[in-house]
């Protein structure tokens, strides 16, 4: 593996292939002694134009323990705020023997433009960009679904029958995105629940399925439920009247809780904003793998950086 | 090209049973054994020496997986390998005997590895190593404790070992150049 930019264009084969490696990565994290000597040498540069802490110490966990250097540039207070360009930034990035660099970014396609610019050897990981996708956070969700359900038989196995309804902010979700196009991938049928005014204008090309009715969606008795948060500081243009007239229609709350399905999973990618789209109930229920989500964020991260880096590389730097 | 069968089923069967009888005499006993083998194939020869030894010892033995791909001091130099599962015995390793299985002794960096994924996991009282071929042109200072058959080989003739349970076929061949 080059680089990692999307879900979209990623194979079945391609995707089973990090999450089986993470089963690897993750039955290390068990152990007393959780750091693997694998990517000594390396470093990874976490390239942060926009502000993020969870994925960013996801990341950085993850590479610290396969033994790898980690460079923490966030835009904030650095020579970007001083007007650099992203190629100039790349280049000192370069000139430094970054290897691999995880980059957020608030332009849609800002990963790719860096990937395919020349302008660095590294390996990139989208780690985020604007609306379009975050692919580490649809690989951990996909480990988290599948080993909630399959536990220690998950090697190996898609998501095939298995039923996900993603609710909430859909518009400005490059999670959801993200999620649509690997689930669809591993096998899974999605439905998408959101207020009119939060579904993108013309999701016809996606592989999905639409509803309005949370309440119609958990009768359905989907095997994950995932909430998206909503984003607030994206607000601004009034999507819903109110935020207890979202809470009461889009919200997870008790009521619907108890409405799913004995062995239905609820999900959130966090930061939970707790009374909103999610109740306390659904959030600290047996249901929730919100925390197993932030632990299998890192084992899926080791893997991305284990499959970019460890192999071999030709006389240019580039992995083969 | 040519291809030399060096050990028939018969052969490595023989092999097998003779490193379990030399375990349990150096062990003196099958108490504190653990076996762990070496993906892919060490897996495979570690359990069938650990029934072995089980049953000549008529004490159940201990058997698991140790996994080294990611302790590898050559991972730059092919292509990204998938780790294998790593699978300890419940009773774990502190204070054990780990006799480590592979196929093939070549070079010892897979001994190297092996080691290095052992300390991260536990320590063990002694480790030992059991080879079903030993082929020499070691690296690095490492010998092993039960060798199947010592194999005289030039560096770049290809050792196979071929085992039921993975390959379909029992055997173990040389090719030459």
């Amino acid at each position: 593996m080059r680089h990692l930019l999307d879900t979209k264009t990623l194979s079945r084969d391609a995707a089973l292939r990090i999450l089986d490696v993470a089963e690897d990565m993750a039955d290390t994290q068990q152990r007393e002694v959780k750091k693997l000597p694998t990517l000594r040498g390396k470093t990874v540069v976490n390239l942060f134009f926009e502000d993020s802490t969870r994925t960013r110490i996801s990341f950085e966990a993850a590479a610290k323990r396969l033994s790898a250097d980690v460079i923490n540039f966030s835009a904030k207070g650095s020579s970007v705020s001083k007007g650099e360009s992203l190629q100039d930034t790349a280049q000192t990035l370069q000139a430094m023997g970054a290897d691999a660099v995880v980059m957020r970014h608030g332009a849609s396609g800002a990963p790719r433009t860096l990937a395919t610019s020349g302008w660095i050897t590294a390996g990139v990981v989208n780690a985020g960009d604007g609306t379009h996708e975050h692919p580490t956070q649809a690989l951990l969700d996909a480990f988290t679904i599948r080993k909630r359900r399959f536990g220690a038989d998950s090697r190996g196995r898609d998501l095939s029958g298995l039923a996900v309804t993603i609710v909430g902010d859909i518009l400005h979700s490059r999670v959801a995105r993200s999620n649509v196009w690997l689930l669809h991938t591993l096998g899974a049928s999605v439905t998408l629940v959101a207020p009119p005014t939060l579904v993108p204008q013309d999701v016809s090309a996606w592989p999905v399925r639409v509803l309005y009715d949370l309440d119609a969606a958990v009768a359905e008795a989907p095997d994950a439920l995932m909430m998206l948060r909503i984003q607030l500081e994206r607000m601004n243009a009034a999507y819903f009247p109110t935020e207890r007239e979202y809470s009461r229609r889009w919200g997870l709350d008790a009521t619907r809780l108890a409405g799913l399905a004995a062995d239905s999973i609820v999900m959130h990618p966090g930061p939970m904003n707790r009374g909103l789209e999610i109740s306390a109930d659904a959030a600290d229920s047996s249901r929730s793998t919100v925390l197993d989500q932030v632990a299998n964020g890192v084992s899926v991260r080791m893997a991305v950086l284990y499959l970019l880096l460890a192999g071999e590389r030709d006389d240019d730097g580039r992995a083969a | 090209m040519s291809t030399r069968t060096v050990l028939h089923e018969a052969d490595i069967a023989r092999a097998l049973t003779r490193i379990s009888h030399e375990i349990l005499e150096s062990n003196k006993g099958p108490e504190n054994l653990v076996i762990l083998g070496i993906p892919t194939r060490g897996v495979t020869l570690a359990e069938r020496i650990g029934s072995l030894v089980s049953e000549f010892g008529r004490e159940s033995v201990p058997v698991g997986s140790l996994d080294v791909t990611m302790y590898r001091d050559d991972l730059h130099r092919n292509p990204t390998r998938a780790p294998q599962p790593t699978q300890i015995p419940p009773g774990g390793i502190d204070g054990k005997v780990v006799v480590l299985v592979d196929d093939v002794l070549f070079s010892g960096r897979s001994i190297r590895a092996a080691l290095d994924a052992l300390q991260d996991i536990g320590r063990p009282a002694i480790v030992r190593l059991a080879t079903l071929i030993d082929r020499g042109h070691r690296e690095l200072p490492i010998r092993p404790d039960f060798v199947g058959k010592n194999l005289p080989s030039a560096r770049d003739e290809r050792v196979y070992v071929r085992l039921a349970e993975v390959d379909g076929e029992e055997h173990v061949s040389i090719e030459g150049r």
